[in-house]
């Protein structure tokens, strides 16, 4: 499964678990219209960690904090695994 | 000597200081003739030295009855919204309650103490001067216990403020993230009270976009919230028109990744970490743009606050700290030299001090405490689990997140993705979204100390 597929896969599941109804996902969306709250991102990123084996957010020094479903991906995907 | 003068919130509130107001989602209220008005029906002179519990929902109506209640009753016991109905009784006979202001009188009927409903603001004349130094009753935030009753006087509470003096430019106009029935949104409130400034408060369940637009709209210079509260702000792209003058954060561990966030988002924008507590009152600001403080603070300094470290914890001697926890049974707030342990566990590196994590292995979740044990009691209850361990994994997203290592019982295979689902199904029925772990990993088994007991590394 691509990196993006797995990131979408588990904003699914979490979504599932918080009861949040997701939008309908594309790169353009800003994360805070996909209804998670800050918990929500927080379980979604230690998950992605365990499951890529990386976290973009906390190995950056020059930490900035995605806007949008693609800076999000994108941050996943410029990370070398 | 003559006896000190008492002073009240109401002193502050002088007529001249014209355009003043204090706001929230619904409705906004002049503060400059605010003490020609009542929101307690014009029956203030009841409350007259009593012992007040002040339960109303919404924090604009408290905060108007604080400064129709400070001056006049003995003490007054700040109830926020969400304090667990379980200890309410408890924190009640705590505080000596004899007298109850709120906006839903039935609720409490069958407490079998006097009841004042609150109204809403009609023309009423409160008295001009303090009858007595009301005590503020303050609870300590979130642990899974009763939290405790903490006593603060207004000069106490105040101290920090008086010394920053007033700001040299126009009145502020102050925000915070905070309810103000907790320390660090009180300190917000006085703040605008007392700096001759306005207030914008938080609406529970507002959208973080609504929220900024209407601090923008109001014109807020100054505004304060937990580096948890000003990642969501970052998150949620609602920043852009904002730009506060004074930016500070509080409450958690302020990391240099959302200081610099925070420069880079309001350029224009002075921004400072402060360190406070329930307990220990407002200890420093530092406003150097970088994380920990200058090792130099330790000491005494010059606005006497005093600080030492003792066993690895900030200890803060100084005439901010609380007076005392009230109630039966209750421990001392400070050792035999007047010091409060804060429990907050720092290091030295280099010239500077940096927090490291709160002492006995709570887990701060964004600002909300947890302790490790209330998660494990529910995970353990499931048939199919030997044991499991909590703990905090450090998140950038809110600063910590809870996961759990779970050892299954015989018989039971890791691989069993319903027993998963089941534990945490389970905690969710049973527990605050954020004590539900967001991870949780079968392992093998769980390392002991010598005394038998879970070993917590990250206490």
């Amino acid at each position: 499964m691509s990196v993006r597929l797995k990131i979408m896969a588990a904003m699914r599941q979490i979504a599932n678990e918080q009861q949040v109804t997701l939008p309908p996902i594309d790169d353009d969306l800003s994360l805070h219209e996909t209804g998670f709250d800050s918990l929500g991102f927080a379980i979604l990123v230690a998950r992605l960690e365990d499951d890529l084996g990386v976290d973009p957010f906390t190995i950056s020094d020059d930490a900035t904090f995605p806007l949008t479903i693609g800076d999000f991906v994108k941050a996943y995907e410029n990370v070398p695994a | 000597m003559s006896p000190r003068e008492i002073f009240c919130l109401r002193d502050y509130l002088r007529p001249e200081l014209k355009g003043r107001t204090v706001s929230d989602a619904r409705q906004t209220v002049s503060l400059t003739d605010i003490l020609e008005y009542s929101c307690l029906g014009g029956r203030l002179g009841e409350l007259s030295g009593r012992s007040v519990l002040l339960a109303v929902a919404d924090q604009l109506t408290s905060g108007l009855a604080m400064i129709e209640i400070d001056g006049v009753a003995r003490r007054m016991l700040l109830c926020p919204p969400d304090v667990n109905a379980d200890h309410i009784k408890t924190l009640m006979e705590d505080a000596d309650i004899d007298a109850i202001v709120t906006d839903i009188p039935s609720h409490w009927s069958a407490a079998g103490i006097d009841l004042l409903g609150v109204r809403s603001l009609e023309r009423s004349t409160l008295p001009a001067k303090a009858a007595q130094a009301t005590e503020w009753l303050m609870l300590t935030s979130g642990t899974s216990g009763v939290p405790k009753v903490v006593r603060h006087t207004l000069e106490g509470l105040t101290g920090a403020i008086v010394a920053d003096g007033p700001t040299r430019d126009a009145p502020p106009v102050w925000a915070t993230f905070y309810d103000i029935r907790r320390y660090g949104g009180l300190q917000i409130f006085l703040r605008a009270v007392i700096g001759g400034g306005s207030m914008v408060l938080s609406q529970p369940g507002e959208p973080i976009a609504d929220h900024v637009a209407r601090l923008h709209m109001v014109g807020v210079t100054h505004i304060s919230g937990t580096p948890s509260h000003w990642r969501r702000l970052l998150m949620s792209r609602a920043a852009s028109e904002f730009a506060p003058s004074y930016v500070r954060l509080s409450g958690e561990i302020a990391d240099q990744a959302v200081l610099d966030a925070l420069s880079r988002a309001f350029p224009g924008a002075s921004i400072g970490h402060a360190y406070a507590s329930t307990e220990a009152g407002v200890g420093f600001a530092v406003n150097d743009g970088l994380e920990g403080f200058p090792a130099g603070m330790i000491g005494k300094s010059r606005n006497g606050v005093e600080m030492k470290i003792e066993e690895g914890s900030l200890r803060i001697r100084s005439a901010r700290t609380a007076d005392a926890y009230v109630g039966r049974n209750v421990a001392a707030l400070t050792d035999d030299d007047g010091f409060v342990d804060t429990g907050d566990m720092i290091e030295l590196r280099g010239h500077r001090y940096y927090f490291v994590g709160r002492r006995g292995g709570i887990i701060n979740i964004g600002g909300l405490k947890v302790h490790p044990e209330e998660i494990e009691a529910v995970i353990n209850r499931q048939a199919e689990v030997r044991m499991s361990r909590a703990k905090s994994r450090r998140s950038p997203i809110t600063g910590a997140i809870v996961v759990a290592d779970v050892v299954l019982a015989d018989n039971y295979s890791a691989g069993n993705a319903e027993i998963r689902e089941r534990i945490l199904a389970d905690c969710r029925a049973s527990l605050a979204p954020h004590k539900v772990p967001a991870v949780i990993k079968f392992v093998a088994s769980l390392e002991l100390t010598a005394a038998g007991k879970l070993a917590r590394h990250d206490a």
